[in-house]
């Protein structure tokens, strides 16, 4: 069984006029250890994804439908009080900006022991022992020093490796982060990316990447999924993606990175932009943007194929694989 | 040899930390002392943009090239140094006089949600600069000179009478050039123009801005922190590094053979596609805040290769054989 | 060209203000009591049974009638009358009419004296902010009413009772405007300098605009949202001041009344009955002030930006 199991997730935003649909039928699952990218552009929901796996949308959004399997138990469902024994405790959360999770006016220290005591019974001297120990594991200078200085007396990159650190705290089983490095210089980024990495593979904790960089996600992840106006277009294995996209917004957005062109030459460029959740086009959100879009597009959201280990959700992938067959089966 | 479009000149900017006189009064050690801060955001940059060069400037932030834009086009005045568009000196301009720079030069901003004026329709924003630099122009002219930029960018001319707020970044980013466009600069300033769009996006608005570099022959001075563009867009790169620049050299000769360590590891810890792991050069310590500059050489606290004359003497951009200009002992010494 | 034209109207009817105007009760109550007013104020002359500045037509034996349901009422007086015998029904219509002129005029003169500082103050910053805002901190350390007995005290002695009379109501504009005008000027300053720092100001410099058009085209219409509910509010107060003043006897002359002056004329008479007199012209400043600080609380909910912007 897998740690965590997302089935057929809907969450949607109640507004004026309506409700908005956010996430539409969401499905995948995170093995132990594993290390999964949610890759997209702003607004595709990715953001969202992560926050109701805690349940942690803020109204007016709300989860309408689907689970969220964590050990079997559906977090969807679950009250508040059973949650948050599960939140920064076997589920971390790691946000963009790390003054989200730290208290400026407290001492890193004191926060640390503080989120210890909500899930364990210890003694503040256990407990600040063990924060200690996390804050050398994420390689702080002076981890000592560190206990007693406020947030805004470290540089942004220490910051995020403190960030790590509490998500280190009670040994999570996953650890979700939300773009952890966009924040960051590139130098100092490819560190923590590292950090986290190592981290992960140590303590076999899962991870969950979110991210709009597919350099990262190729890097650290090993599974990912590709998210377009609050579906998933595309998942599987992270190589077997970026080496060879299916779907057509995948291969656009890979083609489209600077270093994907012939310098000094034209980039391949996708029309046009990512819908507003307002005006989501019927069937294939993407299909307004698609080069291969036809009538059939425009009519329902195609179901997900197989193609080797990645599935896809899109007719055209889904009609070569149909023609491949029928050549095969011509053949023989 | 022509002579430069624009020339940076031994330039440099000291933004005062420490306010008003009374602010700076100090009282240590039993004594009142006036203490002032700054923060030293250029220390000392040359630079040559050539006619036609899309010419970048990269590094992490609070290396000062967004200051360096921003003292380019005048909206930051230099500490000391000179600024020169075409052969003449433009910083110590104001008002009238520096009126016929305003139009041959103009700048693309980083934030397309805050570069347009959210209290102007679109026809208004671009109708404003012709209007105003050209006050001789009949109303038919100017129509036809918005439609006309419009057009080279892709935006709808009937879109004229909606307001900022209504399109997406990548829209909005189109108007600002649009805007910067109307007025048939010769030289752009692009401070970051794509950072804070999506990677689709940033693809349609890098093409646009090449097209309207061959379109129009505009010369470029290119901001950005983000190598892999660079290598697609530029044609010369200053890599730089709190507030000097520590590397010059063409597009292909600085991605081919990176000389100063920074560079180095700059380059190395773009997340490549190909990559499994991540899988850069790792550098000591962090970026030094740029008001307490450290001596010699800026970088001798990261660099692995830093000695003692790193850490005394501040190092020079020198020619090398390959054609780059580095600003580095061990470079020069050969130990690099 | 007419497909992609939108008129100002239906800008309007889809926009935020419009939408989250009809779904609150309260604001659109508020708004049709004020408007009420304000057209009632407008058109006193046509709607007033009487003209209470005629003094042909007052007559001392109708003094002090209660209102209609009371004993003794005339119903040619359905509010009753105050102690020189004028129709209180229309002497309120014109006092309401003296009180919101008053409360608009100081707003339109505050809102003009505090823009322009506030908008030399925030973009030129330096020794014109320092000057500026320290002119503005003196005067507000000064009470309005203060100035106002001082000035108003030194206009009665050098004019003499009956030019002052006509006088009066541009004194208290004049006065409560240049009292309140920091109020103002803060708020400005305070948006002019998050405005400066946004790039479409940069755009402006670096196409050589200058610095009165960056102010004024540029800057001055992003500033204007929070002016606006500061207004709001400010005309109420403007009309609470002017209240205190005529009250305190230093304000509008009884032959011009305002509600605070028929407020004060009626208060003598309380003791012998006729709390008509001050209660009646009471309630009205009252709900008159109340309506438009509602109107101000639900304008601030408006447009903060944070609440609808995210």
């Amino acid at each position: 069984m897998a740690l965590l199991e997302v089935k057929n997730l809907d969450v949607r935003f109640a507004v004026r006029g309506g409700d908005l649909t956010a996430l539409r039928g969401i499905s995948f699952s995170l093995d132990k250890g594993e290390r999964l990218g949610l890759v997209g552009e702003s607004g595709a929901g990715k953001s969202v994804a992560a926050f109701s796996i805690l349940n942690l949308i803020a109204r007016p959004g709300y989860i309408a439908g689907g689970q969220i399997l964590f050990e079997g138990r559906d977090l969807a469902a679950m009250s508040e009080r059973e949650l948050r024994k599960i939140r920064g405790n076997r589920i971390a959360m790691i946000f963009q900006d790390p003054m989200m999770t730290l208290n400026p006016v407290l001492t890193i220290g004191t926060q640390m022991v503080e989120a210890i005591q909500a899930h364990r019974k210890i003694s503040r001297k256990e407990a600040r022992a063990i924060a200690l120990d996390r804050l050398k594991k994420v390689q702080i200078p002076s981890p000592e020093k560190r206990l007693d200085q406020y947030p805004h007396e470290l540089s942004g990159g220490m910051r995020q490796r403190v960030i790590i650190a509490i998500a280190l705290l009670l040994d999570p089983e996953i650890i979700i982060a939300d773009e952890p490095t966009t924040a960051l210089d590139v130098t100092i980024q490819a560190e923590i990316m590292d950090l986290l990495l190592n981290l992960c593979e140590q303590e076999n904790v899962a991870l969950m990447l979110i991210t709009h960089d597919l350099g990262v996600v190729s890097q650290v992840t090993r599974r990912m999924l590709v998210m377009y106006s609050g579906r998933i277009i595309e998942q599987g294995p992270t190589r077997e993606i970026i080496n060879d996209a299916q779907h057509p917004y995948t291969q656009g957005l890979i083609n489209a990175l600077p270093q994907m062109g012939e310098p000094g030459a034209r980039l391949f460029q996708i029309p046009g932009a990512m819908p507003s959740l307002k005006n989501v086009p019927s069937g294939c959100p993407f299909h307004p943007r698609c080069n291969f879009a036809t009538d059939q597009c425009k009519r329902a959201m195609p179901e997900y194929v197989r193609s080797g280990n990645v599935d896809v959700a899109c007719y055209e992938v889904a009609n070569l694989i149909e023609q491949e067959k029928r050549m095969q089966e011509a053949e023989s | 040899m022509t002579s430069p479009l624009v020339s940076i000149r031994g330039l440099e900017k000291r933004f005062d930390l420490s306010g008003s006189f009374l602010e700076q009064l100090r009282f240590e050690g039993g004594r009142l002392r006036r203490k002032q801060e700054a923060v030293h955001a250029i220390n000392g940059v040359n630079l040559e943009v050539q006619k036609g060069e899309a010419l970048c400037v990269v590094g992490e932030s609070g290396c000062g090239k967004s200051t360096v834009a921003r003292t380019v086009m005048g909206l930051i005045s230099p500490s000391a140094g000179e600024i020169h568009y075409g052969g003449q000196r433009i910083d110590h301009l104001d008002g009238k006089a520096a009126l016929p720079y305003r139009r041959k030069m103009q700048m693309i901003f980083q934030n397309p949600y805050a570069s347009l004026n959210p209290r102007m329709t679109i026809q208004q924003t671009l109708e404003e600069p012709i209007r105003f630099h050209h006050p001789d122009w009949t109303a038919q002219a100017v129509r036809d000179k918005i439609h006309e930029v419009m057009h080279s960018v892709g935006i709808d001319p009937d879109w004229g009478s909606r307001f900022g707020h209504e399109f997406s970044g990548g829209q909005r980013q189109r108007i600002a050039i649009a805007r910067a466009l109307a007025v048939d600069p010769e030289f752009i300033v692009a401070d970051e123009p794509i950072s804070a769009l999506d990677v689709s996006i940033q693809a349609q608005v890098l093409n646009l801005l090449m097209d309207a570099r061959e379109s129009r022959g505009l010369t470029y001075l290119f901001i950005t922190h983000d190598l892999a563009v660079v290598e697609h867009f530029g044609t010369r790169v200053a890599v730089m590094y709190l507030g000097r620049v520590c590397e010059l050299a063409d597009t292909r000769t600085l991605f081919a053979t990176p000389r100063h360590p920074y560079t180095q590891a700059l380059l190395s810890a773009i997340p490549k596609l190909e990559d499994d792991r991540p899988n850069h050069i790792r550098l000591q310590g962090e970026v030094p805040t740029p008001v307490n500059l450290p001596s010699g050489c800026v970088f001798h606290g990261r660099c692995p290769y830093a000695n003692e004359r790193c850490r005394q003497e501040v190092p020079m951009l020198i020619a090398t054989d390959g054609g780059a200009q580095v600003a580095c002992h061990a470079v020069e010494e050969q130990r690099l | 060209m007419t497909t992609a034209t939108v008129s100002r109207w239906d800008r309007f009817r889809e926009s935020f203000f419009w939408y989250s105007f009809k779904r609150d009760k309260v604001a659109i109550a508020s708004f049709l009591v004020l408007l009420s007013m304000v057209l009632a104020a407008v058109f006193a002359p046509l709607l007033a049974p009487a003209d209470p500045y005629d003094l042909a037509q007052i007559n001392i034996m109708n003094s002090e009638l209660p209102p209609v349901g009371l004993d003794g009422a005339d119903p040619a007086f359905p509010l009753g009358t105050d102690a020189q015998g004028r129709d209180l029904l229309s002497t309120i219509l014109y006092g309401t009419r003296v009180s919101l002129m008053i409360g608009f005029g100081a707003v339109i003169l505050q809102a003009a004296l505090g823009i322009l500082f506030g908008l030399l103050a925030g973009y030129l910053g330096g020794k014109v902010d320092a000057i500026l805002m320290r002119v503005a901190d003196v005067q507000l350390s000064f009470s309005t009413l203060m100035v106002a007995i001082i000035v108003g005290a030194v206009f009665k002695a050098s004019f003499g009772n009956l030019m002052f009379g006509e006088i009066a109501i541009y004194m208290l504009i004049f006065i409560i405007g240049v009292a309140e005008w920091p109020q103002i000027a803060r708020t400005v300053r305070a948006s002019v300098l998050a405005e400066k720092k946004k790039e479409y100001v940069d755009a402006a410099k670096v196409m050589g605009f200058g610095t009165p058009r960056i102010m004024f085209r540029h800057i001055l219409p992003n500033t204007l949202s929070p002016i606006f509910v500061i207004a709001t509010v400010q005309i109420a107060n403007a009309i609470i001041s002017e209240a205190a003043l005529s009250f305190l006897g230093l304000g509008m002359p009884e032959t011009q009344p305002s509600l605070g002056s028929l407020i004060k004329s009626g208060f003598d008479y309380i003791q012998s009955g006729s709390w008509w007199i001050t209660l009646i012209p009471g309630l009205v400043l009252v709900v008159l002030v109340l309506v438009i600080n509602l109107l101000g609380d639900w304008l601030r909910d408006v447009m903060n930006p944070r609440l609808y912007k995210g």
